[in-house]
């Protein structure tokens, strides 16, 4: 019980201050992990590869996988909730605040101003998802051809023109 | 009781089709939210993730919060909430109680090599939607690009990024409005 109750709460902290994102809990977690033992950084770095390949947020991932460590499934529930919950309470704050100040100029005119910084940090964040997929060793040395051409994975290329074709003409 | 199923049921979906972290939500919540349901609109979602970038927590979750309380209040927000997360936690006990070295296996690199190629396609389509509407006249691709280049080039944190950019848009549309009232 005790355990369940330090769990709750190490995630609690996590999900409190870890701002912007999923790979803003990674400090928190190794933090976690070297305080009290229950994972190993190579844990962590295994989690990271599963969170990539499963759906589903990192921070969530690895509260679960973390918890389910330490006791079993009650574990991995209570330290997912524990962590998405001072985001739950901040976000419906605020959610409660914007819709009262909808209205209001200065809160539109900020967000007409917040909305392209935020499509540009999509934007950044999508074209290093293409960079690691489209250039998975890096780029190469010499001339263009060699820096590019030759190490493009055509194989994602061909795949990603594929699905450009199929959502551009089967709507 | 059938809203808050329905909000819960759609969120699920969207997180179990999520992969490689809340970004790669964005096509999704497009998808389902805003062309399917009409539950909020392109700038709402916008919006929502500037917010994300700055509140503490995951953007997954602070989207689906900010949806389901829009929609149901503090219920919906809860039930959007657990949707959303619902299949994550269901795959990693499921892999942690039966899979190890689950990343390891050659056909799952295989198969997530595929879809690391779709997210992309797919974010670029989203981004092309959500920049028409919030990237417009001088102004916002001034702010688009300048974000977009710091993003890229330098290791500024997206937080700092938002909140600066926040307090130049609060400013700036002060400014204007006193223009406007003198």
């Amino acid at each position: 019980m005790m355990t369940i109750l330090r769990l709750c709460a190490e995630f609690f902290m996590t999900g409190l201050f870890a701002v912007g994102g999923g790979l803003a809990t990674l400090p928190f977690l190794y933090e976690i992990g070297e305080k009290t033992g229950w994972y190993t950084d190579t844990d962590v770095l295994d989690m990271l590869a599963i969170s990539e390949s499963t759906p589903g947020p990192i921070g969530v991932n690895m509260a679960t996988y973390a918890g389910y460590g330490v006791s079993g499934v009650p574990g991995g529930i209570c330290a997912t909730l524990a962590l998405v919950l001072p985001s739950v309470i901040i976000s419906v704050i605020i959610s409660g605040f914007l819709e009262k100040f909808k209205g209001n100029s200065l809160v539109q005119g900020t967000f007409g101003i917040l909305r392209p910084a935020s499509t540009a940090l999509i934007t950044a964040a999508g074209l290093g998802v293409a960079w690691k997929v489209f250039f998975p060793q890096g780029l190469g040395t010499g001339n263009l051809w060699n820096m590019l051409f030759a190490v493009i994975d055509y194989k994602a290329l061909i795949l990603a023109a594929v699905i450009v074709l199929v959502m551009t003409f089967w709507k | 009781m059938k809203l808050l199923l329905d909000i819960f049921l759609t969120f699920a979906r969207i997180g179990l089709f999520t992969f490689g972290g809340g970004y790669a939500m964005l096509p999704m919540l497009e998808r389902e939210l805003v062309e399917k349901k009409h539950w909020v609109t392109e700038e709402d979602l916008a919006n929502y993730f500037a917010i994300g970038q700055c509140t503490p927590g995951i953007i997954a979750v602070n989207t689906a919060t900010f949806t389901g309380h829009k929609l149901k209040k503090i219920p919906g927000a809860i039930f959007a909430t657990l949707g959303v997360i619902f299949p994550s936690v269901v795959i990693i006990l499921f892999l942690a109680a039966f899979v190890t070295h689950f990343a390891e296996i050659e056909w799952v690199q295989h198969a997530f090599a595929g879809i690391r190629a779709c997210v992309c396609v797919l974010i670029f389509f989203s981004v092309l939607k959500l920049g028409k509407k919030s990237v417009k006249n001088l102004l916002t691709w001034g702010v688009f690009l300048v974000v977009l280049a710091l993003a890229m080039f330098t290791n500024l944190s997206t937080v700092l990024l938002v909140i600066a950019v926040g307090i130049f848009g609060v400013i700036f549309t002060a400014l204007k409005e006193r223009r406007k009232a003198q």
